[in-house]
């Protein structure tokens, strides 16, 4: 594999971003961290949302299910395993589901595959809760002596990860096979390419991430119920996010990210009841303001400064 | 018996439910994710009212349709509209659709969580049991069915045997066809739209009279029209009817026999094995 010169740029310049976010557990307060932890974690979940719904345009609601079933893992499974075999085994468990997900229905239109994600993570969480009532339990308490600067670099690393893995399937054949699917998926069909394999394939990376990301802030919460572990808010969340970024570039999601935390925590602390509605209003500004989220606004500018030059 | 009457009684609302959503997605082309949000609205019209001047929901009805329908009109031509003219695809018009309502959704909410609260509202009206069948069952479910029985089977008459029924099943049938013979395809749409949330709208004032709701609550009963119509087949109203009476009896035998929490995950479950095995729905035909 050859890497040009602006490769090299990129990956030097996100190696020393991501080094300068990891010193801020050490540089600040823990209101600070506690922020960043929310902004990486949404790095990760609507980074790798982007990766497969960026391309194929199937938008995905699943990321509460997966994050749900990776929390449950660290919480069932941190009795009885070491804390450092719990994220990647959740990885393989959100795999393994993606793909039972992705062969019963991206075949299918794009709506059956919107309402079936909707649906999974209300599904799961009934299915456990009943699971709660008929053994006795209520919640799982998860306790470690993992801190928040711990979570906060790990879910840096997994950043860093996701990052990386986009890069490289963007390089290889499975991602060029995706922007044909996503250009025309009877064209690719005609061209040889198995779409709904590499379909399949492609979900598979943020079901991963998704529980990865679960297992990973299992013990900040320490209690966990189902009604939190599967909060079918995140899933909006994150879709807002990655949308209002972009999906068309690697850094787009992370540019969403940054700015609606700040507006989410923002509202939630002064007026906690009108969250849904600025749910509702930033959906309704990315489909009609921008379509192509902020990518595209600085692309925009970018063109029209380099047209500019060129003039000048 | 029990539960299958039960089944029934719950099946023929749900019916009224799934069959506003057919409208729209089936005739309109719009999948509107902000049906449930239509249908608490609806609802919560008849407890307000019902609590204000104790006016029965069954006339709460004939105002809530018409106020539903020139609702769901405005959304039509201000959002959805430009989406249809701009869309250069059916998948393209798909993503935005489900976008866009999602986002109305969610307005919706907060502005019924501004408004009301986040409580649970629920009233009683007709609360007494009547006997039927050998078994005793509350007047307001009775009186719901009855209802939607009526409704359903004026919109079956009107789709069938009226001119703007007909057309507008035309335009479900073919979009691009239609135009030729002389419909106007996008004022039909729109008028299907907005038939489609006042059906709803009707719903849910229905439904309020037995069932306990909240702000909130609406996506739930989306989920579970979007579950019927795709069941039944998109577009077609018998098999709509049929899957919703199906899905009343699951939930009601789940509910009783297993355990009430999981009345979703039957329904979620029921989708699933419709879409493995006949994903063009219990009556549709093979399209691709």
């Amino acid at each position: 594999m050859r890497l040009t010169a602006k490769d090299w740029q990129g990956l030097a310049l996100t190696a020393v971003l991501l080094g300068v976010a990891a010193c801020l557990p050490v540089l600040t307060t823990a209101y600070w961290l506690t922020i960043g932890v929310t902004i990486a974690m949404y790095t990760v979940l609507a980074t790798s949302w982007a990766l497969f719904s960026g391309p194929t345009h199937y938008i995905s609601l699943a990321t509460a299910a997966f994050f749900g079933v990776g929390t449950y893992t660290t919480g069932l499974g941190i009795e009885h395993l070491p804390y450092w075999v719990l994220p990647p085994l959740a990885g393989l468990i959100g795999a393994a589901l993606a793909a039972l997900v992705g062969l019963a229905t991206l075949r299918l239109s794009g709506v059956y595959f919107v309402i079936f994600t909707l649906g999974l993570a209300e599904f799961i969480r009934q299915i456990i809760t009943w699971g709660q009532t008929v053994s006795g339990t209520k919640g799982i308490y998860v306790l470690t002596s993992i801190t928040e600067a711990h979570i906060y670099w790990q879910l840096l690393g997994l950043a860093g990860l996701v990052w990386l893995l986009g890069w490289l399937i963007g390089r290889s054949r499975l991602g060029f096979a995706l922007r044909i699917i996503g250009d025309d998926e009877e064209v690719a069909r005609h061209s040889g390419i198995h779409t709904a394999r590499a379909k399949v394939m492609l979900f598979m990376v943020p079901g991963a991430f998704a529980a990865i990301t679960g297992a990973v802030l299992a013990p900040r919460y320490v209690y966990i119920e189902p009604i939190l572990a599967f909060t079918p808010m995140l899933s909006f969340q994150v879709v807002i996010m990655a949308l209002l970024g972009g999906t068309g570039r690697l850094w787009g999601p992370v540019v969403g990210v940054i700015p609606f935390t700040f507006l989410w925590e923002g509202i939630s602390a002064s007026m906690p009841n009108q969250t849904t509605l600025l749910l509702g209003v930033a959906f309704l500004v990315i489909v009609y303001v921008l379509p192509r989220g902020f990518v595209g606004l600085i692309e925009d500018a970018r063109a029209r400064m380099n047209r500019a030059e060129g003039y000048a | 018996m029990d539960v299958i009457v039960t089944g029934l009684l719950l099946g023929g609302t749900y019916a009224l439910i799934a069959m506003g959503l057919n409208l729209q997605y089936g005739m309109a082309r719009i999948m509107n994710l902000a049906n449930g949000e239509m249908l608490v609205a609806g609802a919560f019209a008849a407890f307000w009212l019902y609590g204000a001047g104790q006016v029965s929901p069954f006339l709460t009805v004939v105002l809530v349709a018409p106020l539903a329908f020139a609702l769901n009109w405005a959304i039509y031509m201000v959002f959805l509209c430009p989406l249809v003219k701009r869309a250069k695809s059916r998948g393209q018009l798909e993503v935005d659709a489900i976008l866009t309502t999602f986002g109305l959704s969610f307005v919706a909410v907060g502005i019924m969580l501004a408004v009301f609260g986040g409580d649970y509202f629920s009233y009683s009206y007709l609360s007494f049991p009547v006997a039927l069948l050998g078994g005793t069952y509350g007047a307001n479910r009775l009186a719901a069915f009855v209802a939607a029985v009526a409704i359903c089977g004026a919109l079956y008459l009107w789709l069938n045997r009226s001119r703007p029924g007909m057309s507008i099943r035309a335009i479900a049938v073919a979009p691009d066809s239609a135009r030729l013979v002389g419909i106007d395809v996008g004022r039909l749409a729109a008028l299907a739209f907005a038939l489609g949330g006042a059906v709803t709208a009707t719903g849910g004032a229905l439904i309020s009279t037995f069932l306990t709701l909240d702000a909130s609550t609406g996506v739930l009963f989306t989920l579970k029209a979007l579950v019927i119509v795709i069941m039944g087949g998109v577009g077609d109203v018998r098999g709509t009817v049929v899957a919703a009476l199906m899905l009343g009896l699951l939930e009601t035998f789940v509910a009783s026999v297993i355990d009430p929490g999981l009345t979703l995950a039957a329904a979620y479950l029921l989708f699933v094995t419709i879409l493995l095995f006949r994903p063009q729905g219990l009556f549709g035909r093979k399209t691709a």
